[in-house]
């Protein structure tokens, strides 16, 4: 029993140690120091991220511990990274928007630091309870932030919304979890994919159990029909909220499911492909048609993500190690995309009040060249038009679609892109040829400049050196195709 | 055997009494305070059926503590329990409907409507009475150690929901006063007590 709780384990987890005895530290300061050390707190706790990651990689290890609850390899820890850089950098972003709304208060990067915490732990799952718990301590996290503008009214119906429905999709996590548990006699990954191997896949319990998992799961990336909630909370939630939740916690959701399909769940592969499939081409159509007459940027950009999802799960439904590939790969670049395009929607205030329409981007070019040209990368690689990132993340995913023979989903897909591009091309339209009324105030907050200027490059020149990404990328689908 | 049998009995008579009470009961507090009750008699079943652990942790967190707090609830909103009740007719069919299908469920579990009666009788008996150990102990030796991973992250879980309570909730308000018992006992001689020489049949003006 000793060799349960022993040192060699807690070297594979030290991340995430890492990462829990520095939140707690920060915690301890910020109560005894209480508001006046929240800019301390801050910094430090993208410190702290920023040093997790490094962890990941300094030295690498993978393996099981914690009695098989716990699992590191390349592609857990490629998306551990993914998710603490973007949670590094929507901290970063989110002082000045916080400050003004008057609720900068040194717990909110702690809940985020929690959150990625969380986010790290359900990605290394490697059984359905500790999936459960990390999922869970993701969630809870993040209804916190939705509703942490607590005197505005959007905000926490935002909060509130977020953890009723959230609460459901754990339910329904939960419902299938037992089935599953139930008809494959444990709830370790080993264990349930030995039983799926040895018959079980072929008994209805654990289809049911599959796709009330799957459903579960859905519902966290926000993917059609468990959609519904996004628009809202992402409007209603703080900007810096929404770009969190718009990056880390999708790049997690991801991560997760993928894990969770290509690992326990592989034998039943006919089974979950046709619920992918489905949920890719609804959520690529929904995303593209839904926001075609959206005003606020923000709900624009939730419905932009919802289709991205779309992509990336049609990755995901081909099943090979191109598929997966695609996967990481699309989700690298969506991240960078997603970071630079909140950083600047950060940015719009007019005097001195945030505002998020459409229409407020109008006259952008002319008073604001660059903040326009980066605006203008980031919609036109949002769009996919080539040569910029965004096109390359769906060229790949469209090659391991059409790959793996899903030639109409695929179509469907590339079609869905057409329509959506309307609507980042119309960002561009308003930005350049609309009479402003009046221009949005001089930025001055230096750190979203640079990480819209930094991701606008990134997005920009990536076709000139793709091959890191993609070598990265493969070598995390590697380790899932022995 | 007939012992068991008889408080079996006892303990399930008042357990389903109580349980409508709740319902039907027209004053909240009563409700919440059979509900206690309800609790406590489903302790009494767990102890019966040999899950003594349950049976506390029954007791201690939604005795001590969910019943408690419904309590709370229910003292400090005022609630109009007439006005409540007023769909509950509206509402009956579907609820009557809801109610006959989940006993028909647990009827064909128990494989009285035909069918097979299977799963319910094959976990009749846990392992850990087999091991001849009592059931608390069993699970405290996996809940530290082969466990000990997920009951690290339940405790950040809990740690996770008390910040978001205090940061959601907690507000300062301005002209608040607060007893500081340490200011009050600093206090010197000369800020607290004058004397005043009072004349005879005087007084203190």
């Amino acid at each position: 029993m000793n060799d349960i709780i022993g040192l060699e384990h807690w070297t594979l987890a030290r991340p995430e140690l890492f990462l829990a005895v520095a939140t707690s530290l920060l915690l301890l300061y910020g109560v005894l120091r209480g508001e006046a050390s929240t800019a301390f707190i801050s910094i430090a706790t993208s410190v702290a991220l920023i040093v997790t990651a490094i962890l990941l990689f300094a030295p690498y290890r993978e393996g099981t511990a914690f009695a098989s609850l716990f699992v590191t390899d390349r592609l857990t820890t490629t998306m551990k990274a993914l998710v603490l850089i973007s949670s590094a950098v929507a901290l970063l972003m989110s002082r000045a928007y916080f400050e003004r709304a008057q609720v900068w208060r040194f717990e909110y990067p702690l809940i985020v630091a929690l959150a990625t915490l969380g986010m790290m732990l359900m990605i290394s799952a490697n059984d359905l309870m500790s999936l459960y718990v990390g999922l869970e301590l993701q969630s809870l996290a993040l209804y916190v932030i939705a509703a942490f503008q607590r005197d505005s009214v959007r905000s926490t119906e935002a909060g509130i919304k977020y953890f009723v429905l959230g609460s459901v999709a754990s339910g329904m996590l939960l419902f299938g979890a037992s089935l599953i548990y139930g008809f494959c006699g444990g709830t370790a990954f080993v264990q349930i994919s030995q039983a799926l191997l040895a018959g079980k896949a072929a008994e209805i319990g654990t289809t049911i159990g599959l796709v009330f998992v799957v459903a579960g799961l859905a519902f966290k990336v926000a993917a059609v029909p468990f959609h519904m909630w996004t628009p809202d909370v992402y409007e209603g939630a703080p900007t810096p909220v929404t770009a969190f939740f718009a990056v880390a916690t999708k790049i997690a959701g991801v991560s997760l499911l993928v894990s969770v399909l290509m690992g326990p769940f592989k034998p039943m592969f006919p089974q979950w492909q046709q619920i992918i499939v489905a949920a890719a081409v609804l959520s690529m159509a929904w995303g593209a048609f839904a926001a075609l007459r959206q005003q606020n940027i923000k709900r624009l950009m939730a419905y932009s993500s919802i289709a991205n999802v779309g992509y990336v799960l049609l990755g995901v439904a081909s099943g090979t190690e191109k598929g997966i590939q695609s996967v990481v790969f699309y989700l690298a670049i969506y991240m960078v995309m997603n970071l630079g395009t909140f950083a600047i929607i950060l940015l719009m205030k007019r005097r001195d009040i945030m505002v998020e329409n459409v229409s407020d981007l109008a006259g952008l070019g002319r008073s604001h060249p660059l903040l326009a040209l980066a605006m203008m990368v980031f919609m036109f690689s949002l769009a996919g038009i080539p040569p910029l990132a965004g096109f390359w993340g769906k060229l790949y995913v469209f090659m391991a679609a059409v790959e793996a023979r899903l030639f109409w989903p695929a179509v469907l897909g590339v079609l869905a892109s057409v329509v959506a591009s309307y609507y980042y091309l119309r960002i561009v339209k308003v930005m350049y040829f609309d009479e402003g009324t009046e221009a949005i105030d001089q930025p001055v907050f230096s750190m979203n400049r640079a990480v819209a200027f930094v991701s606008a490059v990134l997005v920009a020149l990536f076709s000139l050196l793709p091959q890191p990404l993609s070598a990265i990328a493969a070598a995390a689908a590697k380790g899932l195709f022995p | 055997m007939l012992l068991q049998a008889i408080a079996f009995y006892v303990f399930a008579a008042v357990l389903v009494a109580s349980g409508a009470m709740v319902v039907v009961s027209r004053n909240p507090v009563y409700s919440v305070l059979f509900l206690i009750l309800a609790f406590f008699n489903a302790a009494a079943l767990f102890v019966l059926i040999g899950a003594e652990f349950i049976a506390m942790i029954l007791v201690i967190v939604y005795v001590g503590a969910v019943a408690v707090l419904f309590l709370f609830v229910v003292m400090m909103l005022d609630i109009n329990i007439v006005k409540l009740k007023e769909g509950f007719l509206d509402y009956l069919p579907i609820g009557a409907m809801i109610g006959a299908a989940l006993l028909a469920e647990i009827l064909f579990g128990l494989g009285v409507l035909g069918g097979t009666s299977g799963t319910v009788s094959t976990f009749s008996k846990a392992g850990a009475q087999a091991l001849a150990i009592d059931n608390t102990r069993a699970i405290g030796r996996v809940l530290y150690t082969q466990y000990f991973y997920l009951f690290q992250v339940a405790g950040l879980v809990l740690l996770v929901a008390m910040i978001g309570a205090i940061v959601l909730t907690l507000r300062r308000r301005p002209g608040v006063r607060r007893q500081r018992v340490s200011d009050q006992l600093y206090r010197p001689k000369e800020e607290s007590v004058t004397l005043v020489k009072v004349p005879s049949r005087g007084g203190v003006s």
